[in-house]
């Protein structure tokens, strides 16, 4: 209450000098982020023209939903999760295990995998989120790796190896409408919703109160502290919300598949979600993650059409940009536009 | 009753005694400074107090209430604030944005993710005013690190006060500031005396002199004295810490 109350603050300049001090509305979103939605849209359209199918559209963007929930964490709160991969995993196993013993309704079975990630997200951000850095990744590669053991080995419930088959893509109903997602244009479309909702209620987290908060404990956990923000409660939350996208995520991918299989959980699928990010910049920019998931699977498509050794030849370019670009895809963007418009 | 007392403080840490007995009472309204040489235990007792670490021993008392090993997220609700000696802000951001992450009302609502605190104006403009008041009108913008050495201490006061606590502690607040800015900080605290009950580490005794009512000197985890700048002037350890570092 003291500088509300505080009816004339120190200084004899008065109100004429009062510079409006407020930060620039948060809601304008970037002009590259919707230059990407633009270009995601239309991709079914100019994806056959170069020479890809349409189905590597659907993967795109279920990755780019993926890897910006997932920047939440690493990028945006500085939180280490290195075994992401599990409640990937997860969300498509619950997809498909409450499509074939609950009911195969879409919005049903797209909520049992955000939930069920989400609940997984909760138990493992218990015990993690009183730790950071070092502790934090290694107590996330352990729980990622229990996950995917679990779904190995019991057979019963996960079918162990060969996951779940025969996944179906229940159709989209509206109530007034009912859309069928059996192609992969279909199921593009739908994709591409839940994409947008997601990166909207991402862009909407990270200037909200919470979100602002997280970025501070990011730079200064101690300081947080002492400002008496319970640091513990915030960093439980980003991981459970990070895990529900996840999860969401990964119901999709169940479906783009129609099968739940153990790989999605292993610990170098894990590790892709964090190349993805870094790649794309999302240490140093909101929507690098969707450049980098992009980067990722168009890279594996096309660097895989010609080599069996694709990764070698990717995880050398991870290591370039690392080492000499640790900003990203984003970060050359920014560096473009510094040289192209000096002064801004 | 005191409004912020430590009774009987003991910590060790393994076998090194940090502070031994301490024993310090900080009535509402006062200016209350700590001196002493370095490694006397002033930082590590400011730590006990705001909850960083629990006492070995003692009690730590808040308005009659044993806030004793409480967690420092909990003494700061309370109305604890404090500065830290290293400075400590969150550094990519701006020096608006460490006001509005600091005020309690932000705290209050840090669970509402649908609010865009960019378009909090109520938040945005008591953290501008916070921002005027310690003389960083103009500087809203700029993010923690460019800011100046002197401005970032400035600015390290503005989150300390955005809690408008009931006992302020500023460690160091003189710390590498040039005697401009240790001028500009004696102005900015005696304004600051009037309103809060402040508690200062500071080694500046000129500084410490001119604006604390009580000073108290502790040497070996113990207060070897206590009184009025007036009555401490006469005290031995002070005259010879006096010429040692003017």
């Amino acid at each position: 209450m003291s500088a509300a109350a505080d009816p004339a603050p120190s200084g004899a300049l008065g109100a004429g000098d009062a510079v409006p001090a407020r930060a620039a509305p948060a809601t304008r979103l970037p002009r590259p982020l919707v230059a990407l939605v633009l270009l995601l849209v239309a991709a079914p359209w100019w994806l056959p023209a170069v020479g890809l199918y349409p189905y590597l559209a659907v993967e795109v963007a279920i990755f780019m939903l993926y890897a910006q929930g997932y920047n939440l964490l690493l990028g945006h709160s500085g939180l280490p999760s290195f075994g992401h991969g599990a409640f990937f995993g997860v969300g498509a196993y619950a997809f498909g295990l409450a499509q074939k013993h609950v009911v195969e309704n879409l919005w049903v079975d797209l909520a049992a995998g955000v939930l069920v990630a989400a609940l997984a997200g909760a138990l493992v951000a218990a015990f993690v989120s009183h730790r950071r850095g070092i502790y934090y990744a290694l107590l996330t590669i352990a729980f990622g790796q229990v996950a995917w053991f679990v779904a190995i080995k019991w057979h019963s419930v996960t079918g162990g190896e060969d996951g779940l088959l025969n996944l179906r893509r229940p159709d989209v109903d509206l109530g007034f409408a009912r859309l069928s997602i059996a192609s992969n244009e279909g199921l593009f479309l739908l994709v591409l919703a839940l994409l947008a909702a997601v990166v909207l209620g991402c862009w909407r987290f990270v200037h909200s109160p919470l979100g602002r908060v997280l970025a501070c404990i990011r730079q200064n956990e101690t300081r947080a502290r002492f400002l008496g923000y319970r640091v513990w409660w915030c960093k439980f939350a980003v991981f459970v919300l990070s895990t529900a996208i996840a999860g969401l995520a990964g119901a999709l991918f169940a479906m783009a598949q129609q099968s739940a299989y153990p790989n999605v959980m292993s610990l170098h699928q894990s590790g892709f979600v964090v190349m993805m990010v870094l790649i794309g910049g999302g240490l140093a920019s909101f929507w690098g993650p969707l450049v980098g998931a992009a980067f990722f699977i168009l890279a594996r498509d096309l660097l895989g059409a010609y080599t069996e050794t694709w990764l070698l030849w990717y995880g050398l370019v991870f290591m370039a940009v690392v080492l000499w670009q640790p900003e990203g895809l984003a970060g050359i963007w920014r560096q473009l536009r510094a040289t192209a418009a000096p002064g801004r | 009753m005191a409004l912020f007392e430590a009774v009987r403080l003991h910590k060790r840490f393994g076998q090194r005694v940090v502070l031994e007995d301490i024993t310090l009472a900080f009535e509402a309204g006062t200016t209350t400074g700590l001196m002493g040489p370095n490694g006397a235990g002033k930082t590590t007792c400011f730590n006990v107090l705001t909850g960083h670490f629990a006492p070995t021993r003692g009690r730590v008392l808040l308005d009659g209430r044993d806030v004793t090993g409480l967690a420092p997220q909990t003494i700061a609700r309370l109305g604890v604030a404090r500065s830290f000696q290293t400075i400590s802000l969150f550094d990519t951001e701006t020096a608006q944005d460490n006001v509005v992450v600091a005020l309690p009302r932000i705290r209050a609502r840090v669970a509402d993710a649908w609010r865009d605190l960019a378009r909090d104006t109520a938040a945005q403009d008591e953290a501008a005013a916070l921002l005027g008041r310690v003389g960083l009108r103009g500087r809203e913008r700029t993010r923690a690190r460019d800011l100046s050495y002197g401005e970032r201490r400035a600015l390290e006061i503005a989150l300390a006060l955005a809690g408008d606590p009931r006992v302020l502690f500023l460690d160091e607040p003189t710390s590498g500031l040039g005697a401009d800015g240790t001028a500009r900080l004696a102005d900015l605290v005696a304004e600051l005396k009037r309103r809060y009950t402040i508690v200062m580490i500071e080694h500046d005794m000129r500084f410490l002199f001119r604006l604390a009512d009580v000073v108290h000197v502790i040497h070996w985890g113990q207060v070897i004295a206590s009184g009025t700048p007036d009555a401490l002037r006469g005290d031995p350890w002070v005259a010879r810490s006096q010429l040692g570092a003017g």
